[in-house]
């Protein structure tokens, strides 16, 4: 009883597999042009893809494989779809909008109405019901939008960034609320948001470039990023390069001396495999000229940027961030283009396979 | 029916333009636009030379005609042009009505040939002509299409039940002719469509659409053998006969006169009788 | 006097000018020829039976064509704006053919389709079905010229509206034929409501293809262009007061339904300018 899709969009360099268990909610993270909304338009039924095969609880919604062409209309597929924006349909009254669903099913009116008022009800929007779209605020227009989608009973359901439009006061309520309504529900949500994917998902598969290049439970997968994007995701510097026996050594010579991660369930480290070095940046300490003694990794870099950051300074150079005081930024009378010493104890680097 | 030969372009732009705005009904008026005349003022003028010694004479001359008019006066001015070198003859064709409009407006003509007395009338009572002289008649004749398919012969036959018979509407001077013959004989046609002009019942009448229609004999002998063309006697209840006469403005009274005089004189009355023009 | 205050537009005040000169180019002529009406004797002018035969065949004729321009347009505009298939440029340029074309050439074209001797006449009329100098060709040329107008309008807003609606819709559950009923028309009423209006208007003052493929007799094709046309011939002042009545007919019309482009372009792209949405009709 999952969702299993297989696809692959030739023209958008778009090829890739995931499952979906009965009540699992899984994020989908990427960066912009990742291939994010290719996913959902071919789950949803909106694109065409140039082969594989996608089922949903043993009901193929297409089958592309070896020159069959079985294909379910979006209509019948079940798979409801809630984008950025509400797209309340603005000729309807909220209630006329959540029956929607039911109704296209073949429910009669007056039922239609009364699973639209219980949605209504369950997103707390219930004394919207008489109201039109153009009369709601943004996060009321997105909880009915939830409310819509939840009406037409989808197998799965299909978030595109839900909370990307709203306002930051509107943000946290729906985002309780699809916590709630999530819960027992097969969903997949595609977020920019760490917050989200932690909150709402059980897993949280990363797609860069149309693949696949990270999967698994969202605290692992944040906690030991492998790729330069989930890292920044996690707030975490990233390096990349080879296995040393202390360490990770870039492409260009560096040495990055860290402290091997044990819990790898690859087992002990292999030299010379691919490998990345991860590090806070508020681990990072910045200094003007080289510090001496080991074990410290200590390179020179220059400063690009200067951000606040929480109460601190973030100090950018490059893909690296070091966090430190405003009173130490003053200090060093840091300046973007200064050529600084980027300083981080070798115990604080965790090293694995990548 | 718009002006044939040196037209005004600039003016008939701007009533293109002005159509194409309006783009609805006004735009539909456009044929016979009226103001698309030749000859901007002060160019046309006489300067009739030499009085003695005969004709010699120069300048344009605006000629307002009825469309039916067309062919016979295109080839009479050019026998005018070559006989008298150095002067110019504009011709503006339309129905004789929408020529009366415009000469009241001030449209800059200096003869005008009706085709009917009716419409002269409404120049005379304005005194905006001088006498006009009859130079021409017109009868009507049955056109068929090729092959004259539904038979007809006689003009009783343009009633039969069945028969698609065209005719102008009574308020144009073909269909009051019409009308005459009808009351004459005491046959009453029941037509597909009374048009505005002989044109449009040619054009029914050529394209097959209508089995046949009521038009002048010029009218069937310039189709060519698009249509065919019966006679009928009862024609002779209703002969239409055109005046021509000088525009009371015309600042080129010679020419004019000059030009009238080849129109109602031997050789002008042999070329109307080619176009199948009766004598007045 | 003090001046209005207004807010800042960025139009050059030679602009201003021009834009009264091409008021004035269509109003003027409009204003000149009211001035010409006969007043006293413009009530039995107008109401004389021709006159009225005339005004009540142009309205049923140009309301037949209107529904005509809906049932055939809006599937035209609809593919022209949502589907994607070889030869679609093409297409849209030739349903636009008969704005840019003279009607008295659209009047020889349909002549020569559905006249006596025409493409698809001549099986219709084998079907027993004569088109030429009946009410239904002139309802055929005045959909012919007005066809356009509706297509354009309908595919401006089809556009303006996007797809995504309908696809929201359609995962929602709802068939290809419920997505256009209840999404997709009522999204572009108010862009379906300006072309019918356009389209009426157009209909309202067909003349030349008319003439040429209906023909002209009183209560069957003789429709008020044409009826003005006739009467010009012997009767100048009613000409005038039966052209100020189609004038005042047209601009009533458009003034009711049509509110002008900047509601209806607007309407369906954002949920907030659809907030009075009483104002589709």
């Amino acid at each position: 009883m999952t969702f299993r899709l297989d696809a692959a969009v030739g023209s958008r360099g778009f090829d890739v597999s995931l499952t979906v268990g009965p009540a699992e909610t899984v994020a989908i993270m990427g960066p912009n042009g990742a291939g994010k909304s290719t996913l959902l338009a071919v789950i949803a039924g909106l694109l065409h893809p140039d082969s594989g095969r996608a089922e949903v609880d043993g009901r193929v919604l297409f089958d592309l494989a070896g020159g069959r062409s079985a294909w379910t209309a979006p209509h019948q597929r079940g798979t409801a779809l809630l984008a950025q924006e509400p797209l309340l349909f603005p000729h309807l009254t909220v209630l006329e909008n959540v029956a929607f669903g039911p109704r296209s099913k073949g429910a009669p009116r007056q039922e239609a109405r009364e699973t639209a008022r219980r949605w209504l009800g369950a997103v707390d929007a219930g004394e919207l019901a008489t109201r039109r779209p153009a009369e709601l605020s943004g996060g009321q227009a997105q909880r009915v939008a939830v409310a819509r989608a939840l009406a037409a009973d989808p197998q799965l359901l299909l978030l595109d960034e839900p909370m990307a439009a709203l306002d930051i006061h509107a943000a946290p309520l729906l985002r309780r609320l699809l916590k709630q309504v999530l819960a027992e529900r097969r969903a997949i949500i595609i977020t920019h948001d760490v917050l989200d994917a932690l909150m709402l998902a059980d897993r949280v598969i990363v797609l860069e470039d149309g693949k696949v290049t990270e999967a698994g439970p969202t605290r692992d997968v944040l906690q030991r990023p492998r790729s330069r994007f989930v890292a920044g995701l996690a707030g975490l510097n990233l390096v990349a390069g080879t296995l040393t026996e202390h360490g990770v050594r870039t492409a260009a010579g560096q040495e990055f001396a860290g402290q091997h991660d044990s819990a790898m369930e690859a087992g002990p480290f292999i030299a010379g495999q691919a490998g990345v070095a991860v590090f806070p940046p508020s681990a990072v300490s910045v200094f003007l000229s080289e510090a001496q003694g080991s074990p410290r990794n200590s390179f020179p870099v220059a400063v690009t940027d200067l951000e606040p950051h929480g109460d601190q300074i973030r100090v950018r150079a490059g893909d690296l961030s070091a966090d430190i005081t405003p009173a130490a930024s003053a200090d060093l009378g840091l300046a973007p283009g200064m050529t600084v010493f980027f300083v981080i104890k070798a115990g604080a680097v965790s090293v694995y396979q990548a | 029916m718009r002006p044939v030969r040196k037209n005004s372009a600039g003016l008939s732009a701007v009533m293109l333009l002005t159509a194409g705005l309006l783009a609805a009904a006004l735009s539909a008026c456009a044929p016979g636009a009226p103001g698309g005349t030749g000859g901007a003022p002060g160019t046309g003028n006489a300067a009739a030379s030499g009085t003695s010694g005969g004709s010699r004479l120069s300048g344009k001359l605006t000629v307002f005609a009825a469309a039916s008019l067309k062919s016979a006066f295109t080839r009479l001015a050019d026998e005018f042009e070559r006989r008298n070198p150095g002067t110019e003859v504009v011709l503006s064709f339309a129905g004789s009505s929408d020529l009366v409009t415009q000469i009241s407006q001030g449209a800059p003509a200096d003869v005008f040939a009706s085709a009917d007395s009716k419409n002269m009338a409404k120049l005379q009572e304005a005194s905006l002509v001088g006498d006009p002289i009859n130079f021409a008649t017109n009868t009507l004749e049955i056109a068929v299409p090729p092959g004259n398919p539904a038979s007809i012969s006689t003009f009783a036959d343009l009633a039969r039940p069945g028969v698609k018979a065209v005719v102008c509407a009574s308020q144009v001077p073909c269909g009051a002719a019409a009308d005459r013959i009808e009351k004459a004989t005491g046959t009453a046609l029941k037509p597909v469509s009374e048009e505005s002009s002989v044109t449009d019942v040619l054009g029914k009448v050529a394209s097959g659409e209508a089995d046949a229609g009521l038009v002048y004999v010029t009218d069937v002998k310039n189709a060519g053998d698009k249509v065919e063309g019966i006679p009928f006697p009862e024609a002779s209840q209703a002969v239409n006969t055109y005046p021509v006469a000088a525009v009371g403005t015309t600042r080129n009274r010679e020419l004019a006169a000059a030009f009238i005089s080849l129109v109602t004189g031997s050789d002008g009355q042999k070329t109307l009788a080619d176009a199948g023009f009766g004598a007045p | 006097m003090r001046r209005r205050r207004t807010d800042y537009t960025g139009i050059p005040a030679w602009i201003y000018a021009a834009a009264a000169v091409g008021g004035l180019l269509v109003l003027l002529p409009v204003a000149a020829m009211a001035a010409r009406v006969n007043w006293p004797q413009f009530l039995p002018l107008i109401t004389s039976e021709p006159s009225l035969t005339a005004l009540g065949l142009s309205l049923r004729t140009s309301a037949a064509s209107t529904a005509l321009c809906i049932i055939l347009g809006v599937p035209l505009a609809l593919v022209l704006a949502r589907a994607t298939f070889p030869g679609q440029r093409l297409l849209r340029s030739f349903v636009l053919l008969p704005l840019v074309l003279p009607p008295v050439v659209g009047g020889i074209a349909l002549l020569y389709t559905f006249g006596r001797q025409g493409l698809l006449g001549r099986n219709l009329e084998l079907l027993g079905i004569q088109v030429a100098f009946s009410t239904a060709a002139v309802v055929l040329a005045q959909t012919f010229v007005a066809l356009p107008f509706l297509v354009v309008s309908l595919e401006g807003a089809l556009r303006t509206a996007g797809g995504r609606y309908e696809a929201v819709a359609a995962t929602l559950g709802a068939r290809p034929g419920t997505v256009l009923r209840r999404v997709t028309v009522p999204l572009v009423l108010p862009g379906l409501a300006s072309g019918a209006v356009l389209s009426f208007a157009r209909g309202l003052g067909e003349f030349g293809a008319t003439l040429t493929f209906a023909g002209s007799l009183q209560g069957v094709t003789r429709t008020l262009p044409l009826e003005i046309y006739l009467q010009r011939e012997t009767d100048a002042d009613a000409a005038v007061a039966l052209s100020l009545v189609l004038v005042a007919v047209a601009v009533t019309v458009v003034a009711l339904s049509y509110r002008g482009p900047r509601r209806t372009g607007t309407a369906a792209r954002t949920t907030a300018a659809h907030a009075s949405g009483g104002s589709v009709q």
